[in-house]
């Protein structure tokens, strides 16, 4: 295998270690090519990751779904209607649309993002109280310091229990007192804490000073009856949530006799619309990333193939001769080939190194993402294989043209020039 | 050993046509020292590009140890040269940025010759002409005489069945010429067939057979007694 041949390689250390300062000259432009490429595509890595590190808990295919007022009279009904979700509703649309996975109901004391009054050992917060099912859980995920999140058997025994948000704990208890089995009121009744959650930089729909009852202690406790405030619903992985949004909708503009076209009784909120667009933000940005990279990677590469023409050109006399005592075509083009090879990997290798320590230094600075999307800034394995396989293809292509020219040179043309 | 049969040659230079070579016919056999004389512009430079197949002829035959040289592609044409023929330069061509012994080892590069073997046959011929000492200097290091003596091991290096040297003394004083001439009698004294353009009448002269060219034809072609050049060194 000529590619192991020693001495094609002593040939090529050579002619390369021959002109130093100009070899080097040459490699600059791939360095730099190199370290732009990987930077940005870093860079575009750390903002996709900055994104997804805010969504983190939140399952991205799901939606809300809230009762408002109708804008439209319809059967009788005058516009300004409330509408009112029953428990019931959450059977009945799990049961006619297959493609829910999870749908929590949920129930707030005041009004929707309303809040009130807790009450502790003489201090105050005012929070938001919701009633809720654990499977709410699966689609906003709370992070807990202390305790647990709420779970089947309280919802069973209707257990007067709560979890608290790090906001609500701080206003209710002096810092660092023992918030767990301590009790707090809601309205005259008493509930035990059994966990405390804290803000996660995450997309927060509760807030972070919030009071998680489960939903039958919230309605015995506060005489809420079958009433339902608000559907957390998490849809299968592969169905788009406008789709079941729409069945949602239509099931319950039928069952609370809501006009057809009245946009307005039901509040929803997509979740996935987010995500898609921050998804398309950032592929477009590493697609962008690639281009630019990719562009300037050909212009360093093109530097390395004038460099070597021009030494082709002054290499012409020992080429000849070369070819005199027997070297063929082949050999002349595969030697100056490889050379452009050798050139654009080390070059590619050294602008790789320096790229990736530049993000490394980035990620220490800025990599935590607690002021913008910026989380782990580093090229991905295979971007990295795509980008110096690329690179390398790129010089293989253009080495030719310095081979080319070097195999048109005539031997005795070559030799006659003194 | 070579055999060249009406052989022409002509270039063109813009409009005009310049006819260098006007029917050649000319044998050389085995273990021969030939001097191809004449004055610039007779053609006898093309005359060795067409033999050291550098160069092909527009009409003509040309046979080297039986094989007919004809229509050859580049690659054929470099390996015949390195099978066939070494080649001993007026400016001695030697690659500047190799040593002695890896400059002799050159052409046994091109012929897949194992590493280890390279190395001893250049040190071997290195011997020959006397220049063992001087293996690992570069050609910078070294005076005319002693690089043509590197360029000449280099020719011998791979074998060859002729070797063509083209002005070998040149660009060297008259007593380094001598010592060049001695080896290449040398050479040829041990059965190797030698061509040597040249247009000194001494060196010529240091041959055992003169061809004159004289406008693209040869004009006389002579045995002559050797002299040798050792009584000069």
């Amino acid at each position: 295998m000529w590619l192991f041949d020693r001495d094609l390689w002593i040939e090529i250390f050579h002619t390369l270690g021959k002109n130093m300062f100009r070899t080097f000259l040459t490699m600059l432009g791939v360095i730099f090519a190199m370290i732009i490429l990987v930077l940005l595509l870093g860079s575009a890595n750390g903002m996709s990751n900055g994104f997804n590190k805010i969504f983190a808990g939140t399952a991205s295919n799901s939606l809300f779904v809230w009762g408002q007022s109708t804008s439209e009279p319809y059967k009788g009904f005058e516009r300004g209607r409330r509408i009112n979700y029953k428990l019931e509703d959450a059977e009945i649309l799990k049961r006619q649309i297959p493609e829910i996975e999870v749908l929590a109901p949920r129930i707030e004391l005041a009004n929707h993002r309303g809040t009130v009054s807790v009450y502790r050992n003489g201090q105050t917060s005012g929070s938001a109280v919701y009633g809720d099912f654990p499977e709410i859980d699966n689609i906003t995920k709370k992070k807990l310091v202390e305790g647990r999140f709420l779970n089947q058997t309280d919802i069973d025994d209707s257990k007067k229990v709560c979890v608290i948000g790090e906001e609500t704990y701080k206003l209710l208890f002096e810092k660092g007192e023992k918030a767990m089995g301590q009790e707090i009121r809601i309205n005259g009744v008493y509930f035990t804490v059994v966990g405390i959650y804290k803000p996660n930089n995450n997309i927060n729909i509760d807030g972070e000073n919030a009071v998680f009852i489960p939903f039958s202690t919230f309605q015995k406790a506060f005489n809420s009856g079958d009433r339902m405030g608000w559907m957390a619903i998490a849809v299968e992985e592969n169905t788009p949530v406008p789709f079941v949004e729409s069945q949602i909708k239509s099931i319950l503009k039928t069952k609370y006799d809501i006009h057809p076209d009245d946009e307005r009784a039901i509040g929803s909120f997509d979740m996935s619309e987010i995500f898609n667009n921050i998804t398309a933000f950032t592929t477009v940005l590493q697609g962008f990333s690639f281009f630019v990279g990719i562009f300037t990677l050909l212009a360093g590469v093109i530097a390395i193939s004038n460099i070597l023409l021009i030494t082709v050109k002054e290499r012409t006399q020992e080429i000849g001769v070369r070819r005199a005592l027997g070297a063929t075509p082949v050999i002349v083009k595969r030697q100056i080939v490889v050379e452009a090879i050798v050139l654009t990997a080390f070059a590619g290798l050294v602008g790789f190194a320096v790229a990736v320590g530049i993000l490394s230094i980035m990620n220490a600075m800025w990599g935590s993402g607690d002021n913008f999307p910026f989380v782990k800034p580093m090229i991905s394995i295979p971007q990295f294989v795509v980008s110096f396989i690329l690179m390398v293809g790129l010089s293989v292509l253009i080495g030719l043209l310095p081979a080319n020219r070097a195999v048109r040179i005539k031997p005795i043309d070559a030799l006659r020039e003194e | 050993m070579i055999e060249i049969k009406d052989l022409h040659k002509s270039y063109r230079m813009g409009t005009n046509s310049l006819h260098v070579l006007k029917g050649i016919n000319f044998k050389v056999e085995d273990g021969e020292l030939v001097a191809i004389m004449g004055s610039s512009g007779s053609g006898k430079s093309t005359l060795l590009n067409i033999l050291g197949m550098l160069d092909g002829a527009d009409s003509g035959e040309y046979t080297l140890d039986g094989v007919p040289i004809k229509n050859l592609s580049e690659t054929k044409a470099a390996q015949y040269r390195n099978k066939f023929l070494g080649f001993i330069f007026q400016s001695f061509n030697l690659i500047n940025y190799k040593s002695a012994a890896e400059n002799v080892a050159l052409p046994l590069y091109y012929q897949k010759v194992p590493r280890k073997e390279r190395q001893e046959k250049a040190m071997k011929y290195l011997e020959r002409v006397g220049l063992k000492p001087w293996a690992d200097h570069l050609p910078s290091e070294l005076s005319g005489g002693q690089k043509q003596r590197v360029a000449i091991a280099r020719a011998m290096a791979a074998e060859p069945k002729v070797l063509l040297a083209d002005e070998p003394t040149g660009a060297l004083d008259s007593k380094t010429s001598y010592e060049v001439m001695d080896l290449i009698q040398k050479i040829n004294d041990e059965g190797n067939t030698i061509l040597v353009v040249t247009h000194e009448e001494d060196i010529a002269h240091m041959c055992k057979r003169i061809v004159h060219l004289k406008d693209g034809v040869i004009v006389e072609d002579k045995k002559v007694e050797q002299v040798r050049a050792e009584q000069y060194v």
